[in-house]
């Protein structure tokens, strides 16, 4: 039996059925392979983590190399001692705090009556106590995020950034150990008030030397996705200060 | 090529040399300029390029008789975005930094105009072994290229082959670097990948006569 291929009807059964099985195709293979996508992201939070705590593989002086994923989740035990939910001036405690979705919290925030969550992990760095938030905001093209390391009075002890689309060889170096390196030491309070910390050209401190000056120096190039930078750490890292007024 | 007929391996071995895609039939330029600065993202899309168009030659030619020609592009279309996402998920779950660095490209393959071109020009009118050699040939074909530009582009811009500094390091001045050498820089951008096409181009057809047009 020879099918007129060129008739409508026969054209429309035929799209109706190649959505159906390609559908049908897709949705099987993405939910068959979701908990090992589900498993990768959750492993990346936890390498993000311990690298602005400073627990990585690095062995070159330009790596940026992460715990294994094989032994990640063993490190992240070992290193991560508590974590918590600040949301609305109360600390509690949540062991699954890393896997807040910032961007869903902005979001859910933008409604008055919603006091976000605000995650909090509590590392242990050579016998000191660290506290490591996570920041996101915008770069020149997408987002951009990271974790950031503190002590006691809000002094840098390491970073993480990462980006979505920022460009190449300028603002995608924001992920690259000579730029996120230059942040620490650097402190986000002036004499016991929050000053921030800027990204900023011309400095006269490009090797970055001087940590009570509240700037590191940028990336030439960048200046879009390093003002974005700055501002993402300003805003974000000042939501939890309630919390380390706490600490003192 | 025992194993193949001689009109068999023609298609395996025309589009290696005297039927490129890239530097024949001009197709496929734009990955080919995008993702060849270093050798590794050019093997890995040499071989994802691979399994989509062998498995969508199949697809299509399988499909060929019942493919309403009024809606043909469109269904090739489906075809290709349906292996390109089945690639981009199983990359996700088993190679995540991989498919993390390689995110935009595999989605890029959708526009690759090698594939569609030759589902449209071969798979619709051939059968299915033969459909098949003819994806994996243009694929070896558009893979060799990638593979030369990648080559040369990261030994002359980054000094590197697969992220090994083969020529020295830059920083401590040794090896090449010792006596004054220097990274071409211009090498990492996209303009340099045409002109090494086009010195490819060049280089085949001052090789075979044949090929220049008047």
């Amino acid at each position: 039996m020879a099918i007129d291929t060129d008739k409508n009807s026969y054209t429309v059964i035929f799209s109706i059925v190649m959505v159906v099985v390609v559908g049908a195709i897709l949705a099987g293979l993405a939910s068959g392979l979701k908990p090992m996508v589900k498993a990768n992201e959750r492993f990346e939070k936890q390498q993000n983590i311990l690298y602005a705590l400073g627990v990585n593989n690095n062995e070159g002086a330009n790596d940026v190399e992460f715990i294994s994923t094989d032994n990640v989740e063993e490190e992240f035990k070992k290193y991560i001692k508590k974590q918590y939910v600040f949301q609305g001036g109360e600390l509690k405690e949540n062991d699954e705090a890393y896997l807040i979705d910032i961007k869903k919290e902005e979001t859910k925030a933008k409604n008055d009556d919603y006091e976000r969550r605000l995650p909090i992990f509590i590392g242990e760095k050579e016998g000191k106590e660290v506290y490591i938030v996570p920041v996101r905001g915008k770069g020149l093209w997408d987002a951009i995020w990271g974790f950031v390391a503190l002590d006691k009075s809000m002094t840098i002890q390491g970073v993480y950034f990462d980006h979505k689309g920022e460009t190449p060889g300028l603002g995608a170096e924001i992920k690259q150990r000579y730029f996120m390196d230059d942040f620490t030491g650097e402190k986000f309070l002036d004499g016991g008030v929050f000053k921030g910390i800027s990204v900023a050209k011309g400095n006269n401190d490009p090797k970055n030397l001087i940590k009570d000056d509240q700037e590191v120096d940028a990336l030439a190039g960048a200046t879009i996705t390093g003002d974005g930078l700055a501002v993402m750490l300003s805003k974000d890292i000042k939501m939890y200060m309630p919390y380390f007024k706490t600490l003192k | 090529m025992g194993l193949l007929s001689k009109k068999d391996s023609k298609l395996i071995m025309d589009p290696l040399a005297d039927n490129n895609p890239i530097t024949i039939q001009v197709l496929g330029i734009c990955s080919a300029l995008a993702i060849t600065a270093q050798l590794k993202p050019s093997i890995v899309m040499a071989i994802s390029v691979m399994f989509v168009m062998g498995v969508g030659n199949v697809v299509i030619s399988l499909m060929r008789n019942i493919i309403p020609s009024k809606i043909r592009i469109i269904v090739q279309l489906v075809v290709v975005a349906t292996l390109v996402i089945i690639v981009d998920q199983v990359l996700k779950a088993f190679a995540y930094t991989l498919s993390k660095e390689l995110s935009v490209f595999i989605g890029l393959i959708i526009t690759n105009c090698i594939i569609m071109g030759r589902f449209e020009a071969f798979a619709l009118g051939n059968g299915v072994w033969r459909s098949f050699l003819d994806g994996i040939g243009n694929a070896l074909g558009y893979g060799v290229i990638l593979i030369i530009v990648g080559f040369f582009r990261e030994l002359l811009g980054s000094g590197t082959l697969f992220g090994f500094k083969v020529l020295g390091d830059p920083v401590e001045k040794t090896g090449l670097y010792a006596i004054g050498y220097e990274n071409n820089g211009f090498m990492v951008l996209p303009p340099m990948a045409l002109i090494v096409v086009g010195i490819i181009i060049w280089v085949q057809r001052s090789r075979n006569k044949d090929l220049i047009e008047d």
